[in-house]
């Protein structure tokens, strides 16, 4: 725990945030990987192209962008009212709101509404249907679940082919992605008790036994379980997004919905889906718009769930809003856009990364969630080479670079005041990502591609240059500057002289 | 701990990390604000904010509008047909040459299912069918609240657009929309919603018929939602 100036102790999260080793261990390993490789890059460079496309298209999307930025700001500048506003408006339309601290809380929350609606089968367990969530992957629900007897059946084609799998996922948007036809064939085959074992390998057969597969459950699964893009303060709204269908299944047939959403999803008004209902799937999967997006609030007596329930998670975003700088993270909409551009994420896979946040976001949020001492999560702001792609990319402008830059001093400044050793300047931070970097040849090439540490060489040591390989990074572009004030004076004048 | 307690934690947690020196640790409200104490948070903050970007233009209208809005929609493999209002259900009869039975919200107008051989079952809130019955129909037939053109995007909500799962369930969905109801860009539909009414009414944005690119990014239309959409644009 670390103190802010009130004197009140900021809470790391806990869950799926947690980078097992360090980064640069798991990425040598995923690098290995030759079919993930293969696929992603193809994955990442067709959306990355999509989505330009569709991007381009929009003549005021840098006002978008800019306003999108300014609303999630102000949100978080009144976060307290805005949640209690959205909690008052979904209660008054006949739902339940429940507040949860970290990972734990909120999965015994869901546990105890699953136990309470959803009826124990002839298998002895009991059965909910999801839809893809973030935050429900973030909380671990699907594991706490299954050690309770309740099997949790994930409903999104590629989250069913990675838990059919036994998998994890490998990116936010297209979870399968390191799988091919012929493998997604014969997961189904093996898992699908009822498949038709004439099951071809064609992509729309497979999307048909998925089909076939999840229709009984939809129509006869009593509870649900969903994450929200977002809830609307101002009217109590929530909100997925989705392409599929097995979103609105999931959020109309059962009689019981809950909802995971986290503190920072709110918007104030409905109106912000104007701005954010173009951001968003442009973004994420470079459509104008995705097929199905579905928005309820509360009870409707006789259309859906009668039955709705929605559990507000901090697990360590209030400790992320306590760093004024690390805060803009939590505006982040999940679209995925940063991942797709980044040169690190391409080669290395989602998986490099130990959270379910992977990428340039990932290395900032999940540090910010749990602290940099947590598991190898001090490694992650090293997974770049700050090339700043994921900021043009960012539909919400979040200075992903430039917070990469302030975790990676935060985290000299730590060690060096636990071994009492002087801080490490940055050029010594820098050396050692850029041993790591330059130790192979395939990461010299995403080095290069990016132009990595220039910035981080041109530290108040004077350092302009390097040598040899290094001397050509400093052919530049514009990068983000070390902060102002370091880490360390900043925490002794937030936290005085300890 | 109760679960009261989370409540007033997390929101102290929150204050404390804005530094709210008005709000030291712990004081946060137990009970929930009455509407008095909250509802002002939402405007408040867009005031901080500002207006949201006005529509760049181009505006199409007219005829512009109905073809962009065509061109999106044969875009997501949707069927797109412009018709006046007399020739509406001679089209649906076509369309669901075969179909036996369908389903129509309650509130749609009977003068588009006229020219029907097929049973129609009106479904309502109060007199919904059950999900067998809907998962046995051969079509659904209903209106909608708005279109986006450059989106393709087609917003349900209200009466004549029934309950969710009517347009769910079944595999195929014909969809009216009034060429009056087509705006050009997002916020303009979002008016729409704000402006009858039905903001806090369940919606569904739908923008072609369900599809995937789960599988090596190829897209595959057509996992859960209904696999065939036709659209009729109403003029007049
Ligand atoms: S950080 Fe920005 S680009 Fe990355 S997922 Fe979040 S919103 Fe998208």
């Amino acid at each position: 725990m670390s103190v802010t100036h009130l004197g009140m102790p900021t809470v790391p999260g806990k869950g799926n945030i947690v980078e097992p080793s360090p980064f640069p261990q798991v990425a040598e390993l995923e690098l290995g990987k030759i079919q993930m490789r293969t696929n992603l890059a193809r994955a990442t460079s067709t959306i990355r192209g999509k989505r330009l496309a569709r991007v381009a298209e929009v003549p005021n999307w840098e006002e978008l962008r800019d306003h999108g930025s300014a609303v999630k700001t102000a949100v978080m500048d009144r976060l307290p009212e805005l949640l209690e506003q959205f909690e008052h408006n979904v209660t008054a339309r006949g739902g339940h709101v429940h507040w949860a601290r970290d990972a734990d809380e909120a999965n015994a929350i869901v546990a105890r509404l699953v136990e309470e609606h959803a009826p124990v089968l002839d298998t002895g367990r009991r059965e909910v249907i999801k839809v893809k969530s973030m935050a429900t992957q973030e909380i671990g629900l699907n594991e706490h679940l299954e050690e309770i007897g309740i099997d949790a059946y994930e409903t999104d084609l590629a989250e069913l082919i990675v838990q059919l799998g036994h998998d994890r996922p490998s990116h936010i948007l297209v979870p399968a992605i390191h799988r091919n036809r012929r493998e997604i064939r014969e997961i189904f085959l093996r898992e699908m008790p009822d498949v038709d074992p004439d099951l071809t390998d064609d992509p729309t057969a497979l999307a048909e036994a998925s089909r076939k597969h999840l229709r009984r459950k939809f129509l006869s699964t009593p509870v649900a379980v969903s994450g929200a893009n977002f809830g609307i303060a101002e009217t109590g709204t929530l909100s997925v997004v989705e392409s599929e269908g097995n979103g609105r299944m999931c959020v109309t047939l059962p009689e019981t919905l809950i909802t995971v959403m986290g503190i920072e999803k709110i918007l104030p008004r409905f109106a912000d889906l104007g701005t954010f209902m173009q951001l968003l799937p442009r973004s994420s999967t470079g459509e104008r718009m995705n097929p199905y997006t579905s928005f309820w609030t509360g009870v409707t007596p006789g259309d859906g769930p009668q039955n709705v329930h929605v559990v507000l998670l901090d697990n360590g975003r209030t400790r992320a809003l306590a760093d004024e700088h690390g805060r803009q993270a939590l505006h982040c909409i999940r679209c995925s856009a940063c991942m797709n551009v980044c040169p690190v994420y391409e080669r290395t896979g989602g998986h490099a990364y130990g959270s379910v946040y992977p990428g340039p976001i990932g290395a900032i949020l999940s540090p910010l969630l749990t602290g940099t001492d947590a598991g190898a999560n001090d490694t992650l702001p090293y997974a770049s080479s700050l090339c700043g792609a994921c900021y043009d990319a960012c539909p919400v402008k979040i200075d992903i670079p430039q917070m990469l830059v302030r975790l990676r001093n935060e985290d000299t400044e730590t060690k060096a005041r636990k071994t009492g050793r002087l801080p490490r300047t940055q050029l010594d931070a820098a050396l050692t990502a850029a041993s790591w970097v330059m130790s192979d040849g395939r990461r010299m090439a995403v080095a290069e591609k990016s132009l990595p540490l220039a910035h981080l060489l041109t530290g108040p040591e004077g350092i302009r240059s390097l040598p040899g390989v290094a001397g050509k990074w400093t052919h530049s572009r514009t990068l983000p500057q070390p902060p102002e004030q370091s880490f360390r004076s900043w925490w002794k004048k937030e936290r005085g002289t300890r | 701990m109760s679960p009261q307690t989370a409540r007033a934690e997390v929101l102290a947690r929150i204050r404390s990390a804005l530094r709210r020196d008005d709000a030291p640790a712990g004081s946060a409200s137990a009970e929930p604000s009455g509407p008095a104490g909250t509802s002002a948070a939402a405007s408040a903050a867009a005031a901080q904010v500002g207006p949201a970007p006005a529509d760049p233009g181009p505006h199409p209208d007219g005829d512009a509008l109905i073809e962009l809005l065509t061109d999106r929609l044969l875009d997501y493999d949707a069927s797109v047909s412009l018709l006046t209002a007399a020739e509406v259900p001679a089209r649906i009869a076509e369309l669901l040459t075969g179909a036996r039975t369908i389903v129509a919200p309650h509130d749609l107008d009977p003068a588009h299912l006229a020219g029907l051989t097929a049973e129609v079952l009106p479904d309502s809130a109060d007199a919904p069918l059950d999900l067998a019955t809907l998962d046995s129909v051969d079509a659904v037939v209903t209106a909608s609240t708005a279109a986006v053109a450059d989106t393709g995007t087609i917003v349900l909500s209200g009466p004549q657009c029934g309950r969710r799962a009517i347009t769910l369930v079944p595999d195929h969905h014909i969809c009216l929309v009034r060429t009056a109801d087509i705006v050009n860009r997002v916020p303009a539909a979002v008016e729409i919603i704000e402006e009858r009414g039905l903001v806090e009414h369940p919606q569904t944005w739908v923008s072609g018929p369900s599809a995937t690119s789960d599988i090596e990014l190829e897209r595959v239309a057509g996992v859960h939602g209904p696999r065939t959409l036709d659209v009729i644009l109403v003029t007049g």
